[in-house]
């Protein structure tokens, strides 16, 4: 559908704001590079305040960066204003005219561009099918549900075919159960119209379930950049690992190893690992083992003390201490299975390939 | 850290959007022309006398003990009605949100009372009151039976001044007590405190800056105001009137520069301090929504006296108002009560129909040009950001603490020889641009402030997502912005056109025989004692703002936006 679908490169970006008590200036954004390829659905993650929001408008054109340069398919586009950038954005507050009805809403862009009157009741009811609001043309914008004014938003946004669509948190308006069928519902289109998009979100399943790639940002610094898989499995520090799900960290070191696989002491007890390559033998290291991949065990090698049992119907949540860390356990289908108690002595164990290792000076 | 880029961009950007850069470059060069040059014209008259730094022109006014009168004349006649005024507006506005009130015709006496100052001409009320209490007056002669009562000097400009402004602190405070949370209060009593107690502790304290908001606002109101003082003063003569008089009676150009400074200076003054220090400190104080509904006061000893108060107050307002149509249809004022129609028609067989042809037609060409410009200030100081936004803002804002007397010599030592005595643009000067200029000047203020609390409702990203969808500056106005600030506009555009049209301070400055001012006949009828024909001026001059107000409002209720809102 979209006339061609473009890359954006950021060259070194950064943006330098006031901090408004202290009056001294701030990197809001930080030398940030990043290519995403035509066509892909890229998603940047993170905390508020970590320069996510101010990214995506300087790529709008709302901000301008104090350092580096934009390019929107191999075009600079630094000096160019909001209205002369191949971008539609879709707005946290969805940002619709309130003085419109649905169909001048979305046919606003269109008369902009001077298209012809009939070509535009052509475009903007197959949009409003594509989005699944066909019928609803004459409905002021506060006839409608939270929902339907996001796909309209949309339709608005796709509808003048941008090179590039822009997210700001389109979701977090909405509740929790239609923010789940909302984010498949964009990736369906997302899809359909073969468009690239980047998405603005804090909310870390979102951005899983969404994402060809994802970017995690913190103070204004990307600090991993991968699929969603990538940054699951092997998170490069413990920011990412506790942002993305739940995490545990063991703190201990690297005995030895062979290739990746090898062993770590935690607390004085030996355990088998995978993913230490990188760590050199002896050196202190950080075990970062998810929730659902521990089990407990009434024998083993890392002795712990269970200090929550609770039911939660789908699995069996636990809080367990080795030694001073508190480590949380998923275990999932409790049903049948040996249910420890508070005060329970009990031994966790994991596979070694679900593990993770990072170098403890991270 | 170097933030050269971003500026650098942002200048481009600002470059290739023509329509945005031209308003600017427009509205800075305006500002400056009619609102800084001619303050800053004074400035200079003042402190320069053929070609040198002098400061014996403010010394000669310094000493002058006419002028030390007028100054100290003007501070007493603000404070008292300032004092009163806040006084008087408290107390309405606690019965209006604190008392359950027993009559609904008491809330209509309060709509009533709050609108009337807005829609009548300013001088209005000294008009009644020498009606009612003066040497021939309804109530000192024919009631009481005094023969010599004197209603003018300062109880005279006191009572008609507050009369006059404190519905405006009404508005104001009923505004912030609307604002306080009701469960602070309940708290309190909660804790034992009695009602007195909790009005002392906790209401009070916390109104305290709006109070002295209030009391600021109409300070600089009566400092300001020149038709009262005029009508009813006297002999207790203001700056507003005594620079006036320097000016027409004295001929002293320069004596009245200096003086416009001193006043400009004490309004300013005011401003700045109830705008940067105390409306910030009302915000801070007072930012929650209140969480509900307020517990009525309900108990007879608290809501007998305050509500039989305001009632009084109440009808003594309308009775004023009341008094000037009367006033124009009885024979002789004092003598004659027989009901008569001459004084309408001697207005209109001589010059009426004129004056009022011309006051209309410049405050309608006056009017949509101070809506749109106030419109587009608006627009520009909240939803765009650019070098020269806080010029703007600062100016055309600060424009509210300039005294009409004071714009009007401006006009008058800036454009009487051109701009800086070189010829440049004196064509204006004595023609009905001036007017016009003056008028935009005079209401811009009010409309800008109104245009900027209403674009603030607005999220700024709905005005964003069609910039966004490749609209210019140019349409983003014209198609979002104004139609979703058009009740605000529209009043605007009513509110410039009944302020031009009784507008007095200025013009009656600026004003030539070319061009006849209907203020500035009742003026100079009521001067020379003729108030039959005066009050059927300002009669006529009422019915018209009246319609005017009423036509705003019908457009509201069936254009507005709250009508759009809610077609649910």
């Amino acid at each position: 559908m979209a006339k061609e679908k473009k890359g954006i490169r950021l060259e070194h970006v950064s943006k330098i704001y006031k901090d408004p008590k202290t009056k001294k200036d701030f990197y809001a954004v930080k030398d940030v590079s990043v290519e995403i390829e035509p066509g892909s659905f890229v998603t940047l993650l993170g905390p508020s305040g970590c320069g996510k929001t101010t990214t995506l408008r300087m790529i709008a054109g709302f901000e301008s960066p104090d350092e580096g340069s934009i390019f929107l398919g191999g075009e600079r586009i630094d000096e160019l204003t909001p209205n002369k950038r191949d971008t539609a954005m879709v707005f946290q507050s969805y940002a619709l005219l309130p003085h419109y009805n649905i169909f001048d809403n979305v046919a606003y862009g269109l008369k902009i561009r001077k298209v012809p009157k009939e070509e535009i009741r052509k475009k903007v009811i197959d949009i409003l099918e594509l989005v699944g609001l066909s019928g609803m043309e004459t409905r002021m914008t506060n006839q409608l549900s939270g929902g339907q004014q996001q796909r309209v938003a949309l339709a608005r946004a796709l509808v003048i075919e941008p090179g590039v669509l822009l997210f700001d948190e389109p979701l977090s308006n909405l509740d929790a159960k239609l923010r789940v069928s909302m984010r498949t519902e964009i990736r369906r289109i997302q899809q359909e119209a073969g468009i690239t998009a980047i998405y603005v979100t804090h909310d870390q399943s979102e951005a899983m379930s969404i994402s060809d790639q994802i970017i995690i940002m913190k103070s204004g610094v990307i600090s991993q950049m991968g699929t969603p898989q990538d940054i699951y499995y092997h998170p490069v520090n413990e920011f990412v690992a506790d942002f993305i799900g739940d995490a545990n960290f063991l703190k201990g070191k690297v005995v030895s190893h062979a290739g990746e696989t090898g062993t770590m002491e935690i607390n004085g007890n030996h355990v088998e690992v995978s993913g230490c390559g990188h760590v050199s033998e002896g050196s202190e290291a950080t075990l970062v083992l998810r929730p659902e991949s521990i089990h407990l065990e009434d024998a083993g090698n890392i002795p712990c003390d269970v200090v929550l049992s609770c039911f939660m119907g789908a699995y069996q949540n636990y809080h367990v201490m080795v030694g001073d860390t508190k480590v949380a356990i998923t275990d999932y289908n409790p049903r049948g299975k040996k249910i420890y108690q508070v005060g329970d002595k009990a031994f966790i164990s994991f596979k070694p390939e679900t593990a993770h290792v990072l170098q403890a000076s991270e | 850290m170097k933030r050269r880029q971003s500026a650098a961009l942002d200048r481009k950007k600002l470059l290739k959007d023509p329509v945005l850069l031209i308003t600017i470059i427009i509205l800075i060069v305006a500002l400056l022309l009619f609102v800084l040059y001619p303050l800053l014209i004074l400035l200079v008259d003042s402190i320069w006398q053929e070609g040198h730094f002098t400061l014996g022109i403010f010394e000669s006014v310094l000493h002058l003990g006419r002028f030390q009168t007028a100054f100290w004349n003007t501070v007493r006649a603000g404070v008292i009605t300032g004092l009163l005024s806040t006084l008087l507006g408290l107390l309405f506005a606690y019965v209006d949100v604190y008392v359950r009130l027993r009559f609904r015709i008491l809330e209509r006496l309060f709509n009533v009372v709050s609108m009337l100052p807005v829609v009548s001409p300013p001088f209005v009320l000294s008009l009644s009151m020498i009606c009612l209490f003066g040497r021939s007056g309804l109530v000192t002669r024919q009631i009481l039976g005094i023969y010599d009562a004197n209603v003018y000097g300062l109880v005279g400009i006191v009572v008609t001044q507050t009369l006059t402004f404190f519905p405006v602190c009404y508005l104001m405070l009923r505004g912030l007590l609307k604002n306080i949370d009701p469960s602070l209060e309940e708290a309190a009593r909660d804790m034992g405190a009695s009602r007195w107690k909790v009005f002392w502790t906790v209401t009070t304290p916390l109104l305290l800056p709006g109070l002295g908001n209030a009391f600021l606002v109409t300070f600089i109101e009566s400092a300001a105001d020149f038709a009262n003082p005029m009508l009813i003063g006297g002999d207790y003569d203001t700056l507003a009137t005594t620079i006036y008089l320097q000016i027409t009676g004295a001929y002293d150009k320069q004596g009245a520069s200096a003086m416009a400074v001193v006043l400009l200076s004490l309004t300013i003054l005011m401003f700045i301090i109830q705008k940067y220090y105390l409306e910030s400190k009302t915000a801070a104080t007072l930012t929650g929504k209140a969480s509900r509904e307020r517990m009525r006061i309900t108990d007879k000893s608290v809501t007998f006296p305050m509500t039989m108060l305001c009632g009084l107050v109440s009808i003594f307002v309308i009775l004023m108002y009341a008094m000037v149509p009367m006033g124009a249809l009885f024979k002789l004022w004092g003598r004659n009560y027989a009901l008569t129609l001459d004084h309408f028609k001697y207005i209109f067989t001589y010059g009426g129909l004129a004056a009022f042809k011309d006051s209309a037609l410049l405050s309608v060409i006056a009017a949509p040009i101070t809506a749109i410009l106030s419109m587009i200030i608006a627009y520009l100081v909240v939803k765009r950001k650019f070098k020269g936004r806080g010029f703007i803002e600062f100016v055309s804002i600060l424009a509210m603490a300039v005294p009409g007397t004071v714009l009007g010599v401006g006009f008058i030592r800036g454009y009487s020889n051109g701009m800086f005595r070189t010829g440049f643009l004196q064509g204006i000067y004595g023609t009905s641009a001036i007017l016009i200029i003056a008028f935009v000047v005079r209401s811009l203020p009010t409309g800008t402030r109104s245009g900027i609390s209403a674009l603030r409702q607005i999220d700024k990203s709905i005005e964003e997502s069609a910039y966004d969808m490749g609209a210019g500056s140019g349409k983003v106005f014209m198609t979002v912005t104004l139609p979703l600030i058009k009740d605000s506009f529209f009043s605007g555009l009513v509110t410039a056109f009944v302020r031009s049209i009784t507008a007095i301070s200025a013009v009656i400055l600026l004003v030539t025989p070319r061009w006849n001012m209907v203020t500035v006949q009742i003026n100079s009828l009521a001067e020379k004692g003729n108030y039959g024909e005066a009050c059927a001026y300002a009669t006529v001059l009422i019915i018209i703002v009246y319609a005017a107000v009423m036509l705003m409002n019908l457009f509201i209720k069936y254009f507005g936006t709250s009508r759009v809102r809610r077609q649910k």
